[in-house]
């Protein structure tokens, strides 16, 4: 079972603000969630295999660095909450 | 327009090109159906009167496509079924809508989907949850749940989902529609808002397996906006075969034993007994690891997740919650714009991926990946496919496992295992279990699309499924 404490450390790398609801019912829906995971546990000792982090054998791929048009400024900003001077405006990291 | 509305797509898309249809009665036909929608399929219906002209030799000839709304469609809505993207209307299209638009295949609307892609039954979405054709108290399955009852129902002729554990064949399934997940890579991803990158695929829901070939071929190439993309090797070919000689399909005992209601077990053995008077040889075999995938998944999924979605922070696009300062402004944001299944994926990953367990969770779901993939390798030397059911179950009702997050992702237990392999695989209706339509999964190696395609083909017209029940 997460504790309480290690759920609100996980939210906290996760950028998440979450409920005291949230907290306690996240805490045992993930609990179950991982009890069932450990299932991967019965396979015993993996050493000798490789991970796959892609089916893909991704190559870098390379192209001459020559300038192009790119998203015009103002297509850019036109979904942001905020613009101001070109830009995206936030509330200030320092405010609270 | 009942007339029309029997057409498959392939038929329509020949009778534009022979100059016997106006492909513009086909758009105001659908448009009309698509606008009637009463199983909240779409979450936007195009409002042009005539559909853009096409070109008369177009492949696609003129007849419009329903698009899950993670598509990035440029100044259309593309919200992914979340709050936190409410409104947006990106600057571009994907790479695979182009495709479509430009081989003559019009954007008639966007089809709603569990938040992000991340639930089995489409009851994820922020815009409420898609009803099942067959049945409106059930759930269509997920997540392409809009584009799988969308094409089910007759509102569109065809649509585009994306698969990433079964999000395409399982609602294909449970809708009684064809429904492909293609080879990773075949497909750009460039503009498919992101869940889990290393298994989203795009691919298309359809009527039958020849609509299923004329999608493929016009969405599949290499694209320079996704390095990851590769194309496939030879063209696709319209299927054709009638039979099965010489076919081998091995049945593994992991995927067709326990968890599967007996009533898609029976319709499964039905379709084998086609299978062998097809031709084809069935055989039992084994995919050792497959009852891991399930686990595995649930770790590489979230966790990629997880990163994908560090993007919605309420600076440059979505939703943004008022906060007086920049870290408040992020962690209000995304409590108010993600919903319930979604922060659960995402919290799930960063635990997966956090300091002290990325080598027990993470990097152990990694390792019992390649078994999986070595799993299948192993079976192409004896098999041609690797057949199973698609789903475990009929589609439920809605609400019956929306407080059960395990199982609801049970769901995927048939499907996850080719996933994790990159390995195409297509679902095609093969009868009903208590009224409700059942899938028929055909899985093969890496790029053989054609050759699964023919296989469906044969099976397709020996069994003779009959979907107008769920166009009524």
């Amino acid at each position: 079972m997460l504790s309480r404490d290690q759920v609100l450390h996980v939210a906290r790398l996760a950028r998440l603000e979450l409920t005291d609801e949230e907290i306690e019912r996240f805490g045992s829906e993930l609990s179950n969630v991982l009890d069932y995971i450990e299932t991967i546990e019965q396979l015993g000792d993996l050493g000798d295999i490789p991970p796959t982090s892609h089916v893909v054998e991704v190559e870098n791929v390379l192209r001459a660095d020559e300038p192009r048009p790119s998203l015009p400024v103002e297509q850019a900003l036109a979904s942001a909450p905020e613009a101001a001077l070109g830009g995206f405006r936030v509330p200030s990291p320092g405010a609270g | 327009m009942s007339d029309l509305l029997e057409l498959t797509a392939a038929q329509a898309a020949a009778r534009v090109r022979a100059g016997e249809l106006d492909p513009a009665d086909l758009w105001h036909g659908y448009r009309e159906r698509a606008a009637a929608d009463d199983l909240n399929a779409f979450t936007w219906v195009s409002d042009r009167d005539e559909p853009e002209a096409i070109d008369g030799d177009a492949p696609l000839g003129g007849v419009p496509i329903g698009v899950k709304d993670l598509f990035c469609t440029a100044g259309i809505p593309s919200q992914a079924g979340s709050r936190i993207l409410e409104g947006f209307r990106p600057p571009y299209t994907a790479t695979a809508v182009e495709r479509l638009t430009a081989a003559g295949a019009p954007v008639l609307g966007k089809t709603n989907q569990d938040e992000f892609a991340m639930g089995s039954s489409t009851e994820n979405s922020a815009y409420g949850p898609t009803l099942n054709p067959w049945d409106r108290t059930r759930v269509p399955g997920g997540s392409s749940g809009g584009s799988a009852a969308a094409v089910a129902a007759g509102s569109v002729p065809w649509s585009i989902g994306t698969d990433t554990g079964g999000s395409i064949r399982q609602p294909a399934a449970l809708c009684g529609i064809v429904g492909l997940k293609p080879t990773y890579g075949a497909i750009s991803r460039y503009g498919m808002i992101a869940f889990a990158s290393s298994l989203d695929q795009a691919g298309p829901f359809t009527r039958d397996t020849t609509d299923a070939a004329l999608l493929l071929a016009a969405m599949a190439g290499k694209d320079p906006c996704d390095s990851t993309s590769l194309g496939l090797p030879e063209p696709v070919r319209l299927p054709e075969a009638t039979d099965l000689k010489g076919v081998r399909l091995g049945v593994p005992e992991e995927l067709t034993g326990e968890g599967i209601e007996p009533g898609v077990l029976e319709a499964f053995r039905a379709t084998l007994d086609l299978a062998r008077e097809l031709g084809a040889t069935v055989e039992t075999t084994h995919l050792p690891h497959a009852p891991q995938g399930l686990a595995a998944y649930y770790l590489i999924a979230p966790a990629e997740c997880s990163s994908n979605l560090a993007r919605y922070d309420g600076v440059r696009y979505g939703h943004r919650a008022d906060a007086p300062d920049l870290l408040t402004m992020y962690t209000r944001t995304r409590e108010e714009g993600f919903g319930a299944e979604v922060k659960r994926r995402v919290m799930l990953g960063t635990y997966a991926l956090s300091s002290g367990y990325y080598d027990a969770y993470y990097g152990r779901a990694q390792k019992v990946r390649t078994l999986i993939a070595r799993d299948f390798d192993y079976s192409w030397e004896r098999f041609d496919f690797i057949v199973s059911p698609t789903a475990p179950g009929v589609a439920f009702e809605l609400g019956a496992k929306t407080a059960d997050p395990l199982a609801m992702y049970l769901n995927d237990f048939c499907t996850v295992p080719m996933s994790l392999a990159g390995i195409p695989a297509i679902s095609i209706p093969n009868g009903l279990a208590d009224g409700l339509p059942v899938g028929f999964q055909i899985a093969g190696p890496a790029f053989s699309e054609n050759r699964i395609l023919d296989a469906a083909h044969a099976l397709e017209q020996a069994i003779g499924f009959d979907g107008s029940a769920g166009r009524a």
